[in-house]
């Protein structure tokens, strides 16, 4: 452990803008919420309908929790409920960062030589995530103590937030011990808060219903910290259950970290193949190599998701079937099928994001492949730049279109009551959007290679129009720069070609004007 | 066509920094040609160049006769590269990689292939990311000498080899030497490496081609070092252009000479009278050094 001080030092040095970024953002969001509330319903029978539809909304229930309670401090812990799967999704990535990636580059062999414990690297990124966890739920008590009236429930709710980083950093630490590869150690620790994620779903939606599989969400963690419910029964033993498990699993990743040498991971390398196959001969048959397990990957947690998703549809029914106000709602806006139209349609709104978030992961590879001097052995080949950068794009393109059309069918096939060929097309129609993202990315990776990263913002704009733009009743123009705000509305809306024709062009035209910077620039840059 | 390599006041700048101030390096069709230079000098921004993946802002390069930036495609059929930093992708093996990079520049000879595998002790199996610098550098060596090309730009191909594995690369080099139709660009910071395999040479500093030609011209650049004994004190020889460090310890005389000075000097000696004389040849080792270490001293 020695040493430990130092690197959390040269973290905070590296990160300093980054880290306080993400705990003040995510720690001030609840404020928003709540004032945005506050706004919307001035009146109490506003706010009461709101809760009662809310609450037994499948879509909602999915998205962000169950709700129990009406005030405006528990609806804005309820609409928070994706919150901790940002937190989680940060921690998890700070400690990835900060472990195996500058294993994985040498420079950890650099530190390890001086006068620094075995276990002070680990020790530095998990003290330094978990610290930051602390800090961002020190952020939500302090701007919900005063507005909610409730200090202790605030507290709580303080507590949710760090819980979810603590986890999280604690499930990165173990996987940063299993492979050498910092992606993959990344990979599989967002695969667990994927499926952490899922089970939260399952079993809270279960719970709507016949609640025979509401256990599920106490199988997640990310069950446990949103069943707190801090300004209503306020539970306390999630979040004991949450720091239990968190020291559980720093202490398996410090066991697994002694019996590793470094550089190593636990899964065994196997030896392969002496020689190439012979398809193995172009810069598309190298891409095909390095995308098809991200293309695996995300079309089978998809599909996945289809599973979730039309699953829910069925209990949508139900809810409109046996609540008697939830009906009288939605039969004053037409009838029941538009109920479950809407809910298909906003879920593959949310499908939409996800897939384009794969499709700008898909076309980063290529600044990977230029950084690490990959980019720079195949073009010294015979190999153009159009080639090789054009071989990556087509996995870009076709990749979210696979991972769209498995969560579409799927959706559309476990919806017993449904027309597969609207919630399929519903599904499909996004993809210009996703196009547009990923062209942004091009866009950059040509142009200001070294701002790549950034096409990473979209995605999160995009993301934070969804989760607030409504809520906070933003301009219309502010909601029209995410792409997604465009996609026609299917089942139950109308399809218009205008939107999608313009979506599928300005991705063209970014991605050629990508293209004509990469032709110019330097590689690497 | 004589010349493989022909550039001329190649200038490269990125932002402030100019990598290449005016360098030129002429690199004839057969011959090993060593390129050395100290660290940040601008070696491997010289080759990026020669390879198209970098736009040169001033001056003229031509490769294999054709322009390296518009016509890079057509004219990496023709040539092999080794990087001086080799990294492989992690979920290929050693093997594929071989493969791959040979079918992309046209064509590998697989009994070139398992020969260079045997004498460089490479297993090709493992996945890319479980192989030492040393053993990736194999890799990307093996893929370039069992290509089929007329043109090898080598960056610092022994960087990471075993003293071993240095020996098997230069009897690699000397046997595509004997058969006379490759030319090799090899940058190297290895003396007798450069002594042993290459025809002519050039060194370069700050982004400037300083001394170039064969071992033997650039040994005429070095100084001789002379002790003498002499029987009066030595009138004339510090006036003497091309002598350098004069000194005087117990009645001896210590100094260096530049080649073309030693006559005048022997002769300013002899005027003098010689009682015993010892003289050490022009070494390459001293003639790096100065030139290495000019870096720091000049600026």
């Amino acid at each position: 452990m020695t040493g430990t001080g130092k690197l959390i030092r040269l973290i905070l040095r590296r990160d300093r803008f980054l880290l306080p970024l993400w705990v003040l953002v995510i720690g001030l969001l609840p404020s928003a919420y709540i004032s945005s509330f506050e706004g919307l319903f001035p009146t109490d029978p506003e706010r009461l309908q709101y809760a009662q539809v809310s609450a037994d909304n499948a879509g909602f229930v999915a998205l962000y929790g169950l709700l129990h309670g009406d005030s405006f401090a528990v609806l804005t812990n309820w609409r928070s409920g994706f919150v901790p799967v940002m937190i989680g999704l940060f921690a998890l990535l700070t400690v990835v960062r900060h472990t195996r990636t500058d294993e994985e580059a040498g420079r950890t062999e650099l530190i390890g030589a001086t006068v620094v414990g075995r276990q002070a690297q680990l020790a530095a990124a998990l003290l330094t995530t978990a610290v930051a966890g602390l800090v961002l739920g020190l952020v939500t008590f302090a701007v919900m103590a005063g507005p909610s009236g409730s200090v202790s429930g605030s507290l709580a709710f303080g507590a949710e937030f760090a819980a979810s980083a603590w986890i999280f950093a604690a499930v990165a630490a173990i996987t940063t011990q299993l492979t050498s590869s910092a992606r993959t150690a990344r990979s599989i620790a967002i695969v667990a808060l994927g499926a952490a994620y899922a089970l939260r779903v399952g079993g809270d939606i279960s719970a709507l219903g016949d609640g025979n599989l509401s256990w599920l969400s106490w199988v997640s963690p990310l069950g446990w910290v949103t069943h707190i419910f801090p300004y209503g029964a306020v539970n306390w033993w999630p979040v004991v259950l949450a720091v239990l498990f968190s020291a559980a699993a720093t202490g398996v990743a410090v066991v697994l970290l002694g019996r590793r040498d470094l550089g190593a991971g636990l899964l065994a390398a196997r030896l392969g193949r002496a020689t190439a196959a012979p398809s193995l001969r172009s810069p598309l048959a190298l891409a095909w190599r390095l995308h098809r397990g991200l293309m695996i990957g995300w079309t089978v947690g998809l599909a996945l998701l289809g599973l979730i998703f039309g699953g829910v549809g069925g209990s949508v029914v139900d809810l409109a079937k046996d609540n008697k106000s939830l009906t009288d709602i939605f039969a004053r806006l037409g009838g029941s099928t538009q109920l479950v139209d809407s809910y298909f349609a906003g879920t593959a709104g949310m499908v939409g994001l996800i897939a384009a978030c794969y499709a700008v992961q898909a076309t980063l590879r290529l600044r990977d492949e230029e950084q690490t001097g990959h980019a720079e052995a195949i073009l010294a080949t015979a190999a153009s730049r159009y080639a090789w950068a054009g071989s990556h794009l087509l996995f870009s393109l076709i990749g979210p279109a696979l991972a769209l059309f498995a969560e579409g069918l799927v959706a559309g096939l476990v919806y017993p009551g449904g027309d597969l060929a609207d919630i399929l097309a519903g599904t499909m129609l996004q993809l210009p959007a996703v196009w547009v993202l990923a062209a942004v990315a091009v866009l950059l990776f040509g142009l200001l290679p070294r701002w790549s990263l950034v096409a990473w913002a979209a995605p999160a704009i995009c993301l934070l129009v969804l989760l607030v733009g409504e809520t906070l009743q933003l301009d219309q123009r502010l909601l029209d720069v995410s792409p997604f705000t465009h996609v026609p509305r299917l089942p139950g809306g109308e399809v218009t070609m205008t939107p999608l024709v313009t979506l599928t062009l300005l991705a063209m035209l970014l991605t050629a004007a990508g293209l004509g910077g990469l032709r110019r620039r330097n590689i690497p840059d | 066509m004589t010349e493989a390599i022909d550039a001329e006041g190649l200038i490269k700048r990125f932002g402030k920094v100019t990598a290449l101030d005016g360098l030129d390096l002429t690199v004839r069709t057969g011959e090993v040609h060593g390129f050395l230079g100290p660290n940040g000098a601008g070696k491997t921004t010289t080759i990026r160049i020669l390879l198209g993946l970098m736009r040169h802002d001033g001056g003229r390069a031509r490769l294999l006769g054709g322009d390296p930036w518009a016509e890079a495609t057509k004219l990496h059929r023709r040539l092999a590269y080794v990087p001086g930093d080799v990294t492989l992708w992690p979920s290929l093996t050693g093997g594929e990689v071989i493969d791959l990079l040979g079918r992309l520049r046209g064509g590998l000879d697989p009994k070139r292939r398992a020969e260079l595998l045997e004498r460089f002790e490479l297993d090709p199996r493992k996945n890319g990311r479980t192989y030492s610098k040393g053993n990736r550098q194999k890799v990307a060596l093996i893929a370039a000498l069992a290509s089929d090309v007329e043109l090898l730009i080598l960056d610092e191909p022994t960087s990471g080899l075993d003293p071993l594995m240095e020996e098997v690369f230069r009897e690699v080099i000397l046997q595509e030497k004997r058969r006379g139709d490759r030319t090799v660009l090899l940058s190297s910071h290895i003396l007798a490496e450069v002594e042993a395999l290459c025809d002519r040479l050039t060194i370069i500093r700050d982004g400037r081609a300083v001394e170039t030609g064969t071992l033997a011209d650039l040994r005429h650049l070095t100084r001789t070092t002379i002790q003498a004994e002499l029987a009066g004190p030595p009138d004339g020889l510090a006036t003497l252009a091309g002598v350098h460090d004069l000194r005087t310890e117990n009645g001896r005389v210590h100094f260096d000479v530049d080649t073309d000075a030693l006559e005048p000097a022997l002769r300013t000696l002899v005027q003098v009278g010689v009682r015993s004389l010892v003289s050490q040849p022009p070494s390459l080792e001293e003639l790096f050094l100065r030139q290495y270490q000019r870096v720091g001293s000049d600026r």
